[in-house]
């Protein structure tokens, strides 16, 4: 080989990529400007031109209304109160106050209001209550929401069992004054129940039993549930009682949201089932129990819960509020439920009905076996989409006079000590912001868990 | 098998929940505490403090309520009400006891089931507008647009006021009093209108409340009080007879401070009045005895009352006016105990 | 005898085991126990009123409303006068406020959503990031909070009452009043205007079943454009002319000078739309919009990206896939969740109380309400109300969802 020096003898050195595609040019043209570079017809100029225009109007308009934000939340905000001066620190000379210029948000009110906007008027020397509750919830979501975490099942399992009872128990403080024979009662039935629905299915105590001896130890078993949770509720643990008026605020959104997401999912899974039973009359009731409630604003299901339902129950009945708009909210929700589960229930293919049949598995097993927990895998992100907006619907408890954190907030402006001009907007801005990082954070996980569960179609 | 369970359930709770008829008080004594229902924030009359603790004029009624049936004032719980659902929530029995500054008007208290057990405040309504409109009277309003209250006297009141005096103008409804406060200082409307306690409680809030002023005009009569159901005429005396007594107490010149001297005192109308003789009133209206003095004590006559909640000294500033005593020039007059 | 006790065995074990038999029993005792349950609150009913002495039935729909209601469309269309209308007319009154405000927001929720839905899937990345940040927001924010911004932000943004900015060279303005705009006054003869664009939208409808067609015979499409404008636009124009133009408007008026409480914008010339409906009207659909974005997202990224490369293969233009390949199957992804948005928006729409819009919740079941306290009739016909507009959006999705369906064997 002739050593020809026009022959390169090594590789040609690596240059770095040209300045117009790297940095933020390089972006700039890969990802912007690229959609307005195409000036080859006429009509592609136009859109071109059209496309840079509204480019830079979106920039300024997005760019002006977040530099309005931070104006007011940060620049011009009054951040303290040293003075105890309330309504004043905000407020400019000509408004009765000692602030010059123009004032932004009011942060002292907000330190003044943090614990009736978290807590409502719970007891003060009782807060450490709702606060384990807090802790607990977030350790227990936390665990199972981190997806290598060991036991999450069991975990799981006891945020749907225990968790709320404790819950409930150093919320109120127990000592309910709840019937002694009432739960003496239940639990007796509770136990008969259970042994005869057991020694019927074994066809000891007759036809009747052999035959609907399955529903019946599930009936004994509701009630034996139900004499234990009473039970619990009534003994005297030494914590004082703290009655459903004193709750507010964030902890009343949260109860009202976790216990109605929790409570529709059973009466969800019922009604889906019944929207596609092969029973007339079940169907029939179910699609008149999901279109009525969805069909109806949430706004007039509360009114009816708080202040029409006296009216339909004897005379004298007397319910806890918190627990009518539970019972409310979880209704309502129970029907969005029911056709998320629905959806669910029409995913799973036809295959696994006939296969489940063909091993001869009755409707309960295979429902219980094969379908559900197939569906209920697929629906989960609808059901955190349901909580969601349930989340944000509970803003509309209100009306029944309980108070929610939009509550707490609302009912804070008509303090004269603090009625400044600025107090809504800084309320309000508090309010939104808290909604905003909870929903964020939920619609996040779901989005997590969609591609989650997508893995079986991944290409 | 799932519904049978849903039904079984229900009827439970059906049989669990059915109660005997009783009277309000003895329901009332039974669950151990009073339901009142009261504004949703009203500053003076029912607003929550800093610690989120009902205070008030219209809350301090039913405090004393409590204190003539328990001996303790703190045994009520409120039930806060925007005004459209008062009356339902009244004659639901969702409350015992309806305190919101709600005007007594015929018709609510012949159709509507209700009784109204008194006048604790006689108000009347008042409007309020920009200085910079130049308006001095609310004969010169025509063609002003108005922000009102919806579900009130008020609402109605100015709709004939206006017909009457043949003015056009534009009514925009709000259902919380902030919005309608926060409309007007908006600009939405010319006129804020509503009881002339409320407008010095609301302008508060207005970013500049000294370019605003009220007119002169009351258009209306507005005597507020609480309400009860019809048809228990022993709480219905109970609640017209507490209101009574923080009135006595004030006449006898009674107070929260000096009311266990005054229990020593020889009158015999203050010593009946308080129950220290054997005089049996409280138990004629199925209280204790020391009901009156129980009152006093724990919450005070209508006079202090009135300076806690509303008097000069708040930052509402009204004065006594036509709510003084009938023996200083007002027209709170009541029938003796005897 | 014991033929006897055979057969009774026999039903009992058909009652057990049979799943038609034992079909029949379950839905035969539920319907007991539901009969029971209703029958025992309809008692409870019936006897809490006797005891409370509380009036009954239909009567008050007859009877005179005494209150003044909130310019609005309903207030328009009822001719509702306080003193001479009835609550009946104020229940249509508050039933037309409410399907107004639904309808025009299920529009622009539909419009802002497919634009934002197309936004965020935008090669340009300020485009795709501004709707993304938008979706965001308006999704995890309440909406009564997004109402009371969208209505006091409106209402700081626009010129005080006796001011205005003009809009369309003074044709219409907007202040804090409202938004002012001529309206339409229609004479004698513009029936026949109307009857002929009516007649066009039909002559459209056959000209485009036999373009079809042609176009299946031929393999060529006969031109649509041209034939389209003269049956939508040319006919009714020469009828408009020909009846001496029977369409007039009616000009806002702005008086600057008289009594300063007669300044401003009158009340009864031109079109106006209230700042209250516009806050409503905004929040509703700015809301609404950031479900929809999602949907329309979710069901274009449904279609397999090999649908657009067939597409491509086959030689269309990037307009015509989308408009005959794309967008028609995304829309059998996107249909069904929209419905439920548009129920949504309907249902939300009864926040309207908040802000002063006289809605069915605000002037029914609010004002009225409070004048005549029969709760249960007032709720029952607000419900009903609700539920068949519900029903009819279901209805018409359905029907729209079927046509578009994929046909299978």
């Amino acid at each position: 080989m002739a050593n020809a020096s026009y022959l390169r003898t090594e590789d040609a050195p690596l240059l770095p990529p040209p300045v117009s595609d790297t940095g933020i040019a390089g972006w700039m043209r890969r990802h912007v400007l690229s959609t307005m570079n195409d000036f080859s017809s006429p009509g592609a100029g136009i859109r071109s031109v059209l496309m840079g225009l509204l480019t830079l109007l979106l920039l300024y308009y997005g760019l002006s209304a977040l530099w309005g934000i931070i104006d007011f939340a940060f620049i011009k905000a009054v951040w303290s109160d040293p003075e105890g001066l309330k309504r004043g620190v905000c407020t400019t000379a000509e408004q009765g106050g000692v602030a010059t210029g123009e004032v932004g948000a009011c942060w002292p009110y907000v330190q003044a209001k943090v614990k009736l906007f978290i807590y409502g008027r719970y007891p003060e020397s009782e807060l450490w209550r709702p606060n384990l509750i807090f802790a607990l919830l977030a350790a227990g979501l936390g665990w199972i929401i981190i997806d290598k975490a060991p036991g999450r099942r069991f975990i799981a399992l006891l945020m749907l069992s225990v968790f709320p009872l404790a819950a409930l128990i150093l919320l109120t403080g127990g000592h309910a004054g709840l019937s002694r024979t009432g739960m003496v009662i239940m639990a007796v039935s509770g136990v008969v129940l259970t042994l005869a629905g057991h020694l019927g299915l074994r066809g000891v105590l007759g036809e009747i039993l052999l035959a609907f001896g399955g529903g019946v130890r599930l009936l004994g078993l509701l009630f034996l549930i139900i004499a234990a949770v009473m039970f619990f509720m009534s003994i005297d643990y030494g914590l004082e009682k703290v009655p459903t008026d004193f709750w507010g605020g964030l902890l009343v959104t949260l109860v009202v949201a976790l216990t109605g997401i929790v409570a529709s999912l059973p009466l969800g899974i019922v009604l889906a089932l019944g929207r596609r039973s092969s029973l007339p009359l079940f169907r029939v009731l179910s699609i008149t129990f999901i279109e009525f409630w969805r069909g109806v604003p949430l706004i007039s299901v509360l009114f009816m819960s708080s202040v029409m339902l006296p009216l339909f129950l004897p005379e004298g009945t007397d319910f806890d509020k918190l627990l009518r708009a539970l019972i409310g909210v979880a209704l309502f929700s129970s029907a969005y439920m029911a056709e998320n589960i629905r959806g669910g229930l029409q995913a799973i293919p036809k295959g696994q009905y006939e296969g489940a049949s063909a091993l001869g598995l009755s409707y309960n097993q295979s429902m219980r076996m094969i379908i559900l927990p197939q569906a209920l895998k697929i629906v989960i992100p609808g059901i955190v989409n349901t909580f969601i907006s349930l989340f944000k619907d509970t803003t509309l408890v209100l009306i029944i006079g309980l108070f929610d954190l939009l509550g707490m907030v609302q009912s804070s402006f008509t303090d004269p000590s603090w009625a400044t001009p600025v107090t809504s907007a800084t309320g309000y801005l508090v309010c939104a912001v808290t909604f905003w990082v909870f929903c964020f954070s939920m619609s996040r996980y779901s989005v997590h868990l969609e591609k989650k569960l997508h893995t079986g179609h991944k290409r | 098998m799932k519904f049978k369970k849903v039904l079984l359930g229900l009827a439970v709770v059906a049989c669990t929940a059915s109660a005997q008829a009783a009277t309000t008080l003895e329901t009332i004594k039974e669950k151990g505490y009073l339901q009142c229902g009261v504004s949703q924030g009203l500053p003076g009359f029912s607003n929550p403090d800093d610690k989120g603790n009902w205070t008030g004029l219209d809350v301090d009624y039913c405090r004393a309520l409590a204190a003539a049936i328990f001996g303790d004032a703190e045994k009520v719980r409120f039930t806060p009400l925007s005004a459209k659902e008062r009356f339902t929530a009244l004659s639901s029995g969702e409350i015992d006891v309806l305190s919101r500054n709600t005007t007594w008007s015929m018709t609510r208290d012949t159709q509507l089931g209700l009784n109204f057990v008194g006048v604790t405040y006689y108000d009347g309504q008042g409007m309020m507008v920009p200085k910079s409109l130049g308006a001095t009277s609310a004969k010169e309003l025509d063609g002003a647009k108005i922000c009102v209250n919806t579900g009130t006297t008020t609402e109605l009141n100015i709709t004939d006021y206006f017909k009457t005096h043949n003015m056009g103008f534009e009514l925009v409804a709000f259902e919380k009093s902030d919005e309608v406060i926060a409309a007007y200082g908006a600009g939405r409307c010319d006129v804020y209108t509503t009881d002339r306690s409320g407008v010095a409680a609301e302008r508060l809030k207005l970013a500049n409340p000294d370019d605003h002023m009220v007119l002169p005009e009351i258009i209306s009569k507005e005597p507020l009080g609480p309400v009860v159901r019809q048809g228990d005429d022993q709480w219905f005396n109970i609640g017209r007879w507490v209101y009574y007594a923080l009135l006595n107490a004030e006449e006898f010149g009674i107070t929260s401070a000096n009311v266990d001297e005054m229990a020593n005192s020889e009158n015999p109308e203050i010593k009946r009045f308080l129950g220290k003789d054997d005089s049996k009133f409280g138990e004629g209206i199925g209280l204790g005895n020391d009901w009156a003095y129980n009152i006093v004590k724990l919450v005070g006559n209508y006079g202090e009352i009135y300076d806690r909640n509303v008097g000069p000294d708040t930052p509402l500033k009204l004065e006594r006016g036509v709510n003084a005593l009938w023996t200083e020039g007002g027209i709170q007059y009541a029938p003796p105990v005897r | 005898m014991q033929e006897d006790t055979v057969r009774q065995q026999s039903i009992i074990n058909k009652l057990l085991y049979n799943s038609t038999w034992r079909g029949w029993l379950f839905q035969a005792l539920v319907l007991l126990g539901l009969l029971g349950f209703f029958s025992w609150i309809i008692y409870n009913t019936v006897s809490n009123l006797q005891r409370l002495d509380k009036k009954s039935g239909f009567d008050f729909l007859s009877q005179r409303a005494g209150f003044e209601i909130l310019d609005s469309p309903g207030v328009r269309l009822m001719d509702y006068a306080p003193g001479v209308s009835t609550y009946l007319d104020v229940f249509w009154v508050g039933a037309i406020n409410t399907i107004t405000v639904a309808i025009l927001g299920i529009i622009a929720a539909t419009l802002l959503g497919f634009l934002i839905g197309v936004m965020r899937l935008s090669r340009n990345r300020i485009f795709s990031a501004v709707a993304t940040v938008y979706v965001e927001i308006f999704r995890n924010i309440p909406l009564l909070l997004q109402l009371f911004f969208w209505y006091f932000f409106a209402l700081r943004a626009v010129p005080e009452l006796r001011e205005r900015w003009s809009l369309f060279g003074g044709l219409g303005g907007i202040n804090k009043s409202g938004l002012y705009l001529p309206a339409p006054v229609f004479e004698q003869g513009f029936g026949y205007v109307a009857l002929a664009f009516v007649l066009g939208v039909a002559g459209c409808w056959l000209y485009a079943r036999f373009a079809t067609a042609r176009q299946f015979a031929t393999g060529r499409r006969p031109p649509t454009l041209p034939v389209y404008l003269l049956l939508l636009i040319g006919i009714p124009l020469v009828v408009f002319l020909v009846q001496g133009s029977p369409l007039s408007w009616e000009l806002p008026v702005f008086k600057e000078d008289g009594p300063i409480l007669r300044r401003g914008y009158q009340a009864d010339a031109g079109m106006v739309l209230k700042p209250e409906f516009i806050g409503l009207w905004l929040a509703l659909s700015l809301y609404t919009a950031s479900f929809i974005a999602e949907i329309v997202r979710a069901g274009i990224l449904a279609v397999p990206h090999g649908q657009t490369e067939a597409s491509q293969a086959l030689g269309l233009s990037g307009g015509m896939a989308q408009r005959l390949i794309i967008i028609p199957q995304a829309l059998r992804v996107i249909v069904p969740p929209l419905t439920s948005q548009f129920l949504n928006l309907t249902k939300n729409s009864s926040l309207a109380v908040a802000i002063a819009y006289p809605d069915i919740v605000s002037v029914f079941a609010g004002t009225a309400l409070n004048q005549i306290g029969q709760e249960i009739e007032m709720i029952f016909m607000m419900m009903m109300l609700y539920l068949i507009l519900s029903l009819l959006t279901s209805l018409f999705m359905n029907w729209f969802n079927a046509r578009i369906r994929l046909v299978e064997r």
